[in-house]
């Protein structure tokens, strides 16, 4: 992806607060974003939302690369804010088995949102009220948005202990 | 002294999944004390298909289809902003008479699903008469659907880069008919309800959520602007040429489920008003933009959202150059305005409830995806 610097007071202010913690601001097709560290991603938003009036968190989704040698997933966090009519995005990478501060106490609709992510790619978030699967039954083992799971691949125990057949396929 | 249930003051009970009201596959587990909700919890999944994981097994072209099933009430909306979506990973942009054509078919789809959730929500309140008449003004849209590229629901209308069809010979006056016969009918529906005293008792002061809480909890679309936000995505960040065209953006300022409708009607004058204006001017030109037979955009991500019936509809799409999208991730409205149900149902009555999921206008195909 061939970005280019996103450099203005805005951001400016952003990097003055939190220095190294912030990996780069960027913008791609004329959409710009935050990358941050893991550990200061809350706290990122957070200061988007008390201080730039970043006030709608729109989503949170995540995106899957195995092949990466450091960190195999992207969080990605979609930010809005009403007054400044502005979309931003806040990134951070994360290695296999990383877990990452909940946003609910920041934006109560991070609920289901991280709910979904780690029903999905199984990424923990800390101190979520209530983290479990949302759209695949409780007892299903392996998250289906992994990329070593082909389109066919499902819990064939459950769906035996289930459902009362073989195979799903 | 032992407890029996006489003596509990709380009695969990669930509604749904198989409920008439809950408008598909929605369970919801309600803790009562008596007649009031203690609390609620969703239970959800019962119609995931992975359209997600789909998305990552099929072409850039084919997957298009496949969000249709997503809110099939309004499947020219979801196909949209799929449509922008990819069109801005590539860099391309519809052509103008694309882009009118665009909008008066989201518009008419506006219409349809605002239809489907006036008639189901009255049937749900207890307003059977309702129902038979949105249905048949429904009917008049789904026929230009039907018309144009032989679909009523999931009618896949456009493609990467603009639309497949042209369109046909009467469908101006088919569109000029259809806000001519519409526009008195909306009084028509208004004048079984606004006033209807049952109407107001159930739907007034019933579900409110503040414009605070709605920000918070990230809810959009009608329920927002009756909060007293005058927020629309077609104004705030216009795509398609939606700056070209006048209307108003119907708000009101007490939150609750009256609230909602009144703003919902509004908007299906809105759109007419929209609608008119773009029928007037249908551009002469190219309907599909230059976009390469076999789609491979450049390594990136996007994000591009639409304002749909429900709310902001957003899809996050990840290329990795190559054939197949790398990830699609849609933001459905539906999924996110229902985690609102929460807030909302506590403290109300069971049938006040039953309001509530009306108002929210879900569509489990989209919640589950």
């Amino acid at each position: 992806m061939v970005t280019t610097p996103w450099d203005n007071e805005f951001t400016q202010r952003v990097k003055a607060q939190f220095g190294d913690d912030l990996k780069e601001a960027a913008s791609y097709l004329g959409q710009n974003f935050f990358v941050a560290k893991p550990e200061s991603v809350i706290g990122l938003i957070e200061f988007l939302r008390d201080e730039e009036e970043f006030d709608y968190l729109v989503d949170i989704t995540a995106v899957h690369w195995p092949k990466r040698e450091d960190s195999q997933f992207d969080l990605v966090y979609v930010l809005y804010s009403f007054a400044r009519n502005e979309r931003i995005r806040v990134k951070t990478m994360l290695r296999d088995g990383d877990r990452v501060r909940t946003a609910v106490d920041v934006h109560p609709t991070a609920n289901w949102l991280e709910r979904e992510v780690y029903d999905m790619f199984g990424i923990q978030f800390i101190g979520h009220p209530d983290l479990k699967r949302i759209l695949m039954p409780e007892e299903w083992t392996g998250f289906p948005l992994r990329k070593e799971l082909g389109i066919t691949a499902m819990d064939n125990r459950w769906v035996q202990e289930n459902l009362g057949i073989e195979s799903g396929q | 002294m032992a407890q029996t249930f006489l003596d509990a003051n709380e009695l969990v009970i669930n509604m749904g999944p198989q409920h008439p009201s809950t408008h598909g596959v929605l369970r919801v587990i309600l803790k009562l004390d008596g007649e009031k909700v203690n609390g609620t919890e969703c239970v959800i999944g019962y119609l995931h298909r992975g359209v997600e994981k789909i998305a990552e097994n099929r072409t850039w072209a084919q997957f298009a289809p496949y969000v249709d099933r997503m809110d099939y009430v309004a499947a020219v909306s979801n196909g949209l902003g799929y449509c922008l979506a990819v069109e801005k990973l590539l860099n391309v942009e519809a052509p103008p008479r694309a882009q009118v054509i665009r909008v008066i078919l989201t518009e008419l789809n506006r219409i349809a699903s605002h239809l489907l959730w006036l008639g189901t929500h009255a049937l749900d309140v207890g307003a059977i008469t309702p129902l038979f008449y949105t249905m048949r003004e429904r009917e008049y849209a789904l026929e230009i659907f039907e018309k144009y590229c032989g679909a009523r629901l999931t009618t896949h209308a456009f493609r990467i880069g603009g639309c497949q069809y042209e369109i046909y010979e009467d469908f101006e006056k088919d569109v000029k008919r259809f806000c001519d016969v519409f526009l008195p009918k909306v009084d028509e529906y208004e004048q079984l309800l606004t006033g209807n005293r049952m109407w107001v008792s159930r739907l007034q002061n019933v579900g409110i959520l503040t414009a605070e809480q709605c920000k918070a909890y990230g809810v959009t679309g009608p329920l927002i602007r009756a909060a007293g936000v005058e927020w629309d995505l077609r104004r705030a960040q216009p795509y398609s040429g939606y700056e070209k065209y006048e209307f108003q953006i119907p708000t009101r300022q007490n939150g609750d489920t009256y609230d909602r409708y009144m703003v919902r009607m509004e908007e299906m004058r809105q759109s007419v008003r929209i609608l008119r204006q773009a029928v007037e001017g249908i551009p002469e030109g190219p309907i599909m933009a230059k976009v390469p037979k076999v789609i491979k955009p450049p390594v990136g991500e996007a994000y591009v959202s639409i304002e749909a019936p429900k709310g902001e509809l957003g899809y996050y799409v990840v290329s990795d150059g190559g054939l197949n999208p790398y990830r699609v991730r849609v933001r459905p409205p539906s999924f996110v305005n229902l985690q609102a149900l929460e807030p909302m149902a506590k403290g109300a009555l069971v049938a006040d409830v039953v309001a509530i999921i009306g108002t929210i206008d879900i569509v489990l195909g989209e919640v589950d995806r």
